[in-house]
């Protein structure tokens, strides 16, 4: 602290070790195979709470994506989980159709109902545009429990499956949970790294700057804001496929959003390794909390506002500094000396 | 050039080898000036040498990273801008400020906000600019820049400062009320109070100041009284060619 | 004819409360920009605490009030004390997520403190008793109440803030705080004021919630989405819009609800989402920038 204070001009920019490419490539492909194998060598219990842990790596990427990269607080994305796992209930169970068309309808319907959505919520901003998201979602959930009546929303509904002995559902629900655990990770990795991941953080840092430089933040935010809806909606799908019975209030709870938000803000909010450093804190928490629901939130909520207020950068931008360190390759950096950090 | 003088008890501000950044960029390199009890002090230079973040940095809205302010015999550094306001320095910041919400009348009584003692008051500050009794209940953003300008020198008055800051007054004004209102800096430096004004009108602040400081590239490049100062002498200082 | 009349006398009563959710939020946005997403556990908070101490001193609830609102002025000073303003000038996600993070936390500290059971504040005959308009259209008196208790307020806050002041060093800061903070305003100071002020508006409107209803511990975040609604409708910024907010988001529901009981809460909703497409800056927004 006291050096910097006397260096007039900044020579000594934090230089982030990065792994090698190569290297992480070869990490990343090491944990897909480990978790491709996963059946081979792991019991049943390891490979439920694998389920359970990818399912929510995936909705804390999608909200870190959404929050952390583009700006947009959603308190409201459990919209997208309840029309997810419905869908999936619809297809599957009404329609008869096989399971996988029940995903791709998950992520349709999300993603096709986030457009008047995001219609709508686009005129709020921030605080506003928070609470925005939330009433979507209340009427989505309104309209499921009261309205929708071939949905049968009321009183819950079990999905049958009838087509399935119990060992082959769950290794397709783990082996669709390792498929969106990594995708959605993925997916944010290589957005990150395309123009979208650049225009993003300019708009983040600077909405009208970034607008005036040419890039269609609106578009941007749009294309963001409804990719994140239909993961969250697939995420949905695979939540209920793994729970088997549904009902308006849990799937549209605001919890969900509330686990995504303390995951993303405990592990470290806009970065990549933030909301997988969250989900195990999140894992390990709430494993060790389990017959305390309320105090395992008051717990979480605690943490969360304690790191927002002492470490915004969350436990993996407490490691980054330590150990300047970056798993993700995403961040680009001026060539020679730049006077920009971060 | 920039030798100093022993500071004294008539200094009512000192201004020590200050640096100042904004993030990493560094506006203001090792600038030192004196006020004097009572005297006009003109900052002049051109845009961008860090006239404005000077008085930013007497007035506490920009923390000073090195070197010390010294207002009254009492450091500065990290007193906060409206501790400072009520210590008595007042300013009449950069584009003027006027509070939307507020009436006339309002804006002004803001300024009294810290109810410090002293000779300024709604009426007095109504004699010096008659036309804002007749505008006092009109929203503070409804008036002409002039009376704009007016509005928040009488503002700054209403605190009763020791210290007066007022940042490019004559901005985008017309010249004849750019006379007037310096007719009324003229009075309210005969009154006793001590004035940094900055400017980038240089003959302008030259009439009225009992000494100039040129900045350029946050630095000061001359110091003097005008009467000692020779215009090639100010422009090469002004512009560094 | 009659059904009509008492339908939009019942939803006036119950906006005047959402009026009173709204102005509180208000006010907030319009001093620090802020949304307080945990507007509407405090709402409940308030009521618990007025069911407390009408339980454990034996006092009607509009008496415990003289408790309540003090109490809830002092938490909101410290809450922008202590947490708040530690998040000021980082963006806009801090706060916003500091609130929300507090938001679960009142609630599930609720829950285990009362259990998910539903509460109601006593306060005897005035919650039966009502005013007979000819024909078979009656006002409750508790209603009345709560109307007559919000148009006091309205007028309060006014005069607090056109007359006073500490209202116009609020409006100042509202505007632009770094220029008043040159003014010798201290803005953290007035963010603690505005946040004591808001919790105190909150008090109040849980009390009389309350009253007039039961409430259970998971009740905040629909009082939030009210109160949120009535700002939308009435327009940010404008503390009279959000009185008028209120009383549409109370007509909307109860016309909603004659039509069918599971549409009460769905048609403010859709009021809300209708304005928002219609007239994004509200029915009765000031031209300044939200």
């Amino acid at each position: 602290m006291l050096k910097s204070e006397i260096t007039p001009v900044v020579t000594d920019i934090p230089k982030l070790r990065r792994i090698p490419e190569r290297w992480f490539a070869l990490i990343s492909g090491i944990v897909v195979v480990v978790l491709l194998t996963g059946p081979l060598w792991a019991g049943a219990g390891l490979m439920r709470n694998a389920v359970d842990f990818l399912s929510y790596l995936a909705l804390a990427q999608m909200w870190n994506l959404l929050a952390g990269y583009a700006g947009m607080l959603s308190i409201g994305q459990q919209a997208w989980i309840g029309l997810g796992g419905y869908s999936l209930f619809v297809v599957a169970d009404d329609l008869q159709l096989p399971l996988i068309l029940g995903f791709v309808m998950a992520g349709i319907v999300a993603a096709v109902l986030a457009l008047p959505a995001s219609w709508l919520l686009f005129r709020l901003r921030g605080g506003y545009f928070a609470v925005g998201t939330w009433v979507i979602a209340e009427v989505f959930r309104l309209l499921v429990t009261n309205n929708v009546e071939w949905l049968r929303g009321g009183y819950g509904r079990t999905l049958n499956v009838a087509d399935f002995d119990p060992d082959t559902r769950e290794l397709v629900t783990y082996m669709l949970a390792v498929a969106i655990g990594i995708g959605a990770t993925a997916l944010v990795f290589w957005l990150m790294r395309s123009r979208v991941g650049l225009g993003l953080t300019a708009i983040r840092d600077a909405e009208v700057a970034a607008g005036s430089l040419g890039i269609n933040t609106n578009r941007m935010k749009l294309f963001v804001y409804v990719l994140c809806a239909g993961v969250t909606g697939v995420v949905g799908a695979l939540i209920y496929l793994n729970q088997l019975r549904i009902t308006p209030d849990a799937a549209f709870s605001p919890q969900w959003t509330a686990f995504m938000i303390f995951i993303v803000v405990i592990g470290g909010i806009g970065t990549i390794e933030g909301p997988i450093v969250g989900t195990i804190v999140f894992y390990f928490l709430r494993e060790g909390l389990t017959d305390l629901s309320e105090w395992a939130l008051i717990i979480l909520g605690a943490i969360a506002v304690i790191t927002m207020l002492f470490a915004p950068e969350g436990l993996w931008g407490l490691l980054k500094r330590q150990f300047s360190l970056e798993v993700f390759p995403i961040s680009r950096w001026l060539p020679v000396k730049s006077s920009e950090k971060n | 050039m920039n030798q100093q003088p022993t500071t004294n008890n008539q200094q009512l501000l000192t201004v020590e080898q200050v640096n100042v950044f904004y993030g990493e960029l560094q506006a203001l390199f090792e600038v030192s000036i004196q006020v004097g009890q009572g005297e006009t002090i003109a900052i002049i230079g051109a845009n961008g040498a860090g006239k404005t973040t000077l008085l930013r940095a007497i007035s506490g809205e920009v923390p000073v990273k090195q070197g010390q302010i010294n207002y009254q015999n009492k450091a500065t550094r990290g007193v906060a801008a409206h501790q400072l306001t009520k210590l008595g320095i007042s300013l009449v910041p950069e584009g003027r400020k006027i509070f939307p919400s507020l009436s006339v009348s309002e804006n002004l009584k803001i300024g009294a906000y810290s109810n410090r003692k002293g000779p300024w008051n709604l009426e007095k500050v109504y004699q010096l600019f008659p036309v804002l009794r007749e505008r006092a209940n009109v929203s503070g953003t409804n008036l002409s820049g002039g009376q704009q300008q007016m509005l928040a020198i009488g503002r700054a008055l209403m605190n009763n400062p020791d210290l007066l800051l007022m940042d490019e007054i004559s901005l985008g004004l017309a010249p004849i009320i750019v006379k007037d209102i310096y007719n009324v800096v003229k009075d309210i430096a005969r009154s006793g109070t001590t004035l940094i004004i900055v400017e980038q009108d240089v003959s302008r602040s030259l009439q009225v100041a009992d000494r100039v400081y040129c900045l350029l590239e946050g630095r000061v490049s001359l110091q003097g009284q005008p009467a000692d100062l020779r215009p090639e002498q100010i422009s090469q200082a002004y512009f560094g060619v | 004819m009659e059904t009509v009349i008492t339908v939009v006398l019942q939803g006036i009563l119950l906006g005047s409360l959402y009026a009173l959710f709204a102005m509180g939020l208000s006010l907030i946005f319009g001093v620090m920009r802020l949304v307080n997403l945990a507007h509407g556990d405090l709402i409940i908070c308030a009521a618990y605490l007025g069911l407390v101490l009408t339980q454990s001193l034996g006092i009607s609830p509009f008496l415990s009030l003289i408790i309540v609102i003090p109490a809830f002025f002092g938490i909101g000073m410290l809450f922008q004390v202590g947490m708040l303003n530690r998040t000021l000038g980082k963006g806009p996600l801090p706060p916003l997520l500091v609130t929300f993070g507090l938001s679960v936390i009142l609630q599930n500290a609720l829950l285990l403190g009362f259990k998910a059971d539903n509460k109601r504040l006593d306060a005897g005959s005035v919650e039966t008793a009502s005013l007979q308009l000819g024909g078979n259209i009656a006002v409750g008196i508790l209603p009345l109440i709560t109307l007559s208790i919000t148009v006091a307020v309205m007028f309060g806050m006014q005069a607090l803030l056109g007359r006073t002041s500490l209202g116009r060093a609020l409006r100042a800061t509202s505007d632009d705080a770094a220029t008043a903070e040159i003014m010798g305003i201290d803005s953290r100071k007035m963010y603690a004021i505005a946040m004591g002020i808001s919790l105190a508006l909150v008090s109040i409107a849980g009390v009389l919630l309350g009253i007039r209803t039961t409430f259970a511990p998971s009740d905040g975040p629909a009082r939030l989405i009210f109160a949120f609604e009535a700002v939308i409708i009435g327009g940010l910024g404008s503390l009279w819009g959000s009185f008028v907010g209120g009383l549409l988001l109370g007509l909307a529901q109860s016309i909603g609800a004659q039509i069918n009981p599971g549409w009460f809460q769905l048609t403010g909703h859709l009021l809300t989402l209708l304005v928002l497409v219609v007239r994004p800056t509200g029915l009765f927004a000031r031209t300044r920038e939200a």
